[in-house]
């Protein structure tokens, strides 16, 4: 309650006395931020707050796409051997200059590093300056394994120094957690005492400035003069926070916000039906699966496993779990990502044919355990349901199945198990847009025990996965990922069941705003016609 | 009467260790790791999930683990939240006078509604006026929240667009919070239009989280007068000749308030179990909605803390209750 500011005093003085020039756009976002320092968490709904409008990081996400683009960095090479990026910094960009901090200095190769550094680093004085400060996102994407060193060659370039050559690096510093801070700014804040504010009163140089937050309320921010890419067409972007979808699709309604994230499903049509709105749709970057244990019999014969694949009627899932909000899924990686191999044909819905297969392969009266996850996620807003039509799929091809579930953490946990018992359901929501991230995490031989819940484990697949790392360019990458995709079909580790198809309802008069295939909610070059 | 608050007094310190016991254990009882549920389908190495077991203080005993906590409590520490990584003590704080605002609206409507109807019903036992509202409070004890609260929604600022949805304030008033209560800030902003807009974001929160409070004290004052009004000295006003005004305000509804002011101090648990769903709907930044997203987070430490807060508002209120009807009727003390 105490981040208010005189600045914003008159910045809403301002608003109040009529500037009729002054643009509102109103955001009715699903919940508060954790913080402001997005390197500090994982969670969607603080990067929106944070990194989204207020930071910029040396890579960047072309807007709608999963490809990455110059940020502040203008260009970048990479050496022969992979093991080492130079960035070419932006000159002339500005850090915000807000009532509670007045840059002296613009952007440089300092406040890369330490953006970086805080987070390597132990010893560094920011590493630990909140309590209980993790760099989740950082350890994640294994950076502390990858990163050898930050150097700075001079003021505008920076030399980023790896430990082995990865390809997905350039998208990985796209992501939030590579968002750039000041450096003069968190050197104030060590000076005064008060470290912790560069998790409550950001400073970036994004196209937003922070000017005030209300913890679970409203956030408030004001667009910013100097932006390098230019200033936004809106003044003001207000977060109203608010929780409940239908309370949120309300004030969409009434009027009170200009647009909003995750209407509830079955309410779409007639948010499209109205007049005042539009909706825009988009495939989510995510896929949800049943992911069979191929080291156990009788799922160790890929026959068996796409047998039961063509018994799994999808069609009635999308209606029945995802009321027409998803998509049917034929690859391990959605349809927006590069690489995604259009030519593959799914497994036809054929359950006469899949019960024919599996009594060719000796497989009679069986019965196996599905795993049924006890949350909702955008890949499978509702695993039971999904769980229940398997089931019954399952059974008119004479397979019996016991549906089992887990508190959320346990199950996570237990269905890494190699001796597992059963098929289990999950999915994946991509980091950085790369496909890497599904393809070696989900179905790679390392992540098996991990993050592979089929335990697959395949030559030839993880040779194509492992050499696209460490080519350089994408065109060459992404050959490789689609015969990968050829492989993972034939051999079926999973059954690829949905990738959730998201919309974003808004009035009419927002114009300019770009659906984000890895899941942000991005206000850069949005506008509100009169 | 000092000894009888004295000892109410001492009477709290168990209540609290028990309190501060269950608010411990009662997270951790749940299933679920906060270290797992963070990591998410993302996982996580061994090596580093005992790095943040290690950072949080999980990887003590829970006896370790309880006596930090409670020596902490003793010096004022809550502990700090896992997930904003804000002491619980400072969060709490922003979000409760929000709260507070939205219950007293709530249990002042529900007073200043339920006596009266009470009274009524109780005056005209047995009509048709008596039956309406006791048949309404029951409907509106029975009343699911959340339900209610969007169904008020959807009529009142969905078709009719007499009320906004949700929030405490128009959007386009911005003030520093003084005193975190939005009436009384609104009031000292010196904004046109500001303090009529946060009472208009009031009304639809009051009425529902007022709902069940108002349908219970409505219950309790006209059975409590029909007590009373049986009485020998209440046929004694009357025979004396005294307007039914003053034999009915007057000399049976002072004595008739007795029991309706323990219930009244009772309603302040209800309140707060409303105001967790109330909250919720109508987008209140207040402590109900701040529990809720921590229970699903397993924020071990705002729970225990918030449940501690709340208990002991709770405790503190009723200790104000039980000392007020001490005043009111003599025969308690004793």
């Amino acid at each position: 309650m105490k981040r208010f500011s005189f600045a914003a005093a008159l910045l809403a003085a301002t608003v109040l006395s009529g500037a009729a020039s002054a643009k509102t756009l109103v955001y009715c976002s699903e919940g508060s931020p954790e913080g402001f320092d997005p390197a500090l968490y994982t969670a969607g709904t603080t990067f929106d707050a944070s990194s989204k409008p207020v930071y910029n990081r040396l890579v960047q996400f072309e807007p709608g796409t999963t490809n990455t683009v110059p940020g502040l960095a203008e260009s970048w090479e990479i050496s022969d051997d992979g093991l080492e990026i130079t960035f070419h910094l932006r000159e002339g960009v500005k850090f915000h200059s807000t009532d509670f901090f007045t840059p002296s200095r613009d952007f440089n190769a300092d406040d890369v590093i330490f953006s970086f550094e805080r987070q390597l680093k132990e010893d560094h004085p920011y590493h630990a300056y909140v309590e209980g400060a993790s760099w989740e996102y950082f350890n994640a994407m294994s950076m502390p394994d990858l990163l050898t060193s930050i150097e700075k060659i001079d003021d505008h370039t920076v030399k980023f120094v790896l430990s082995r050559p990865e390809a997905p690096m350039i998208a990985n510093l796209a992501m939030d957690f590579a968002s750039i801070f000041s450096k003069e700014y968190a050197d104030q804040l060590a000076e005064s005492g008060s470290m912790s504010d560069l998790n409550q009163k950001p400073i970036g140089t994004g196209p937003f400035q922070f000017v005030a937050y209300q913890p679970d309320a409203v956030i408030r921010y004001q667009a910013n003069p100097d932006y390098w890419n230019g200033k936004q067409p809106i003044d003001d972007l207000v977060f109203a926070i608010t929780t409940e979808n239908s309370v949120r699709q309300q004030k969409l309604l009434a009027g009170e916000c200009h647009i909003m994230p995750y209407p509830n499903p079955a309410d779409i049509e007639s948010l499209k039906a109205n007049d005042a709105l539009k909706v825009d749709e988009q495939e989510g970057l995510n896929v949800g699966y049943l992911a069979y244990n191929t080291q156990q019999e009788p799922f160790d014969n890929p026959k068996v496993r796409k047998a039961l694949n063509m018994a799994i009627n999808k069609d009635a899932i999308l209606d029945a779990v995802f009321q027409g909000a998803g998509q049917a899924a034929k690859n391990p990686i959605p349809p927006t990502m590069w690489s995604y191999d259009e030519e593959i044909e799914d497994d036809p819905y054929d359950p006469d044919a899949a019960k024919a297969m599996l009594e060719e392969e000796g497989v009679t009266d069986l019965s196996m355990k599905v795993w049924a996850m006890p949350v909702q996620r955008p890949y499978n807003p509702n695993a039971r349901r999904m769980a229940e039509l398997i089931q019954e799929d399952f059974s008119k091809v004479g397979v019996d199945v016991e549906i089992v579930s887990y508190e959320w953490g346990e199950y996570l946990e237990r269905s890494k198990a190699v001796d597992r018992d059963g098929a289990v359901l999950l999915g994946w929501t991509g980091d950085n847009g790369d496909p890497d991230n599904f393809l070696a995490v989900l179905l790679g031989c390392d992540a098996v025990a991990g993050s592979n819940r089929a335990q697959w484990c395949n030559e030839e697949f993880d040779a194509l996965v492992q050499k696209a790392k460490t080519l350089p360019t994408q065109e060459e990458r992404a050959e490789l990922y689609k015969e990968a995709q050829v492989v993972f079909k034939r051999e079926a580790p999973w059954a690829t069941i949905a990738h959730s198809v998201v919309h974003m309802p808004m009035r009419k008069e927002v114009t300019g705003y770009k659906m984000d295939p890895l899941g942000g909610h991005h206000f850069e070059g949005v506008d509100l016609a009169e | 009467m000092l000894r009888f608050v004295f000892y109410r007094l001492a009477l709290l310190i168990p209540t609290f260790i028990g309190v501060s016991i269950v608010s411990f254990a009662f997270i951790r009882l749940l299933p679920g790791d906060p270290i797992m549920l963070l990591a998410g389908e993302r996982g996580i190495s061994q090596d580093r999930y005992a790095e943040l077991q290690a950072l949080y203080g999980f990887d003590q005993p829970l006896v370790v683990q309880y006596f930090n906590y409670l020596l902490g409590l003793l010096q004022g520490d809550l502990g700090t939240s896992i997930v904003t990584k804000r002491p619980v003590l400072q969060e709490f704080l922003t979000l409760f006078p929000a709260t507070l605002e939205l219950s007293f609206c709530a249990i002042l409507l529900a007073i200043v509604i339920g006596i009266p109807v009470g009274v009524l019903a109780a005056v005209k036992r047995g009509t048709w006026l008596d039956q309406t509202v006791m048949g309404t409070a029951l409907v509106g004890y029975s009343m699911p929240i959340f339900w209610w609260g969007l169904l008020l929604i959807i009529l009142f600022s969905g078709i009719l667009g007499w009320t906004p949805v949700s929030g405490r304030i128009s959007l386009m008033y911005f003030f520093p919070p003084v005193t975190g209560f939005m009436l009384i800030d609104s009031l000292l902003s010196g904004q046109a239009g500001a303090f009529r807009s946060a009472v208009s974001h009031l009304i639809l929160p009051s009425i529902v989280l007022a709902t069940i409070p108002l349908a219970v004290i409505a219950r309790q004052t006209r059975s409590a007068m029909l007590e009373v009004l049986g009485e020998d000295y209440v046929r004694t006003a009357r025979s004396k000749g005294l307007s039914p005004a003053r034999v009915i305000g007057l000399h049976a509804l002072r004595n008739a308030l007795i029991p309706v002011i323990t219930t009244i101090g009772l309603q302040v648990g209800v309140l707060m179990a409303g105001a967790i769903l109330t909250e919720t709907i109508f987008s209140w930044p207040g402590i109900g909605k701040w529990m809720v997203d921590s229970v699903f987070k397993r924020d071990y430490a705002v729970v225990q803390g918030g449940l501690l807060l709340i208990a002991g508002i709770i405790m503190i209120v009723n200790l104000i209750v039980d000392v007020l009807y001490g005043l009111i009727n003599p025969r308690i003390r004793h």
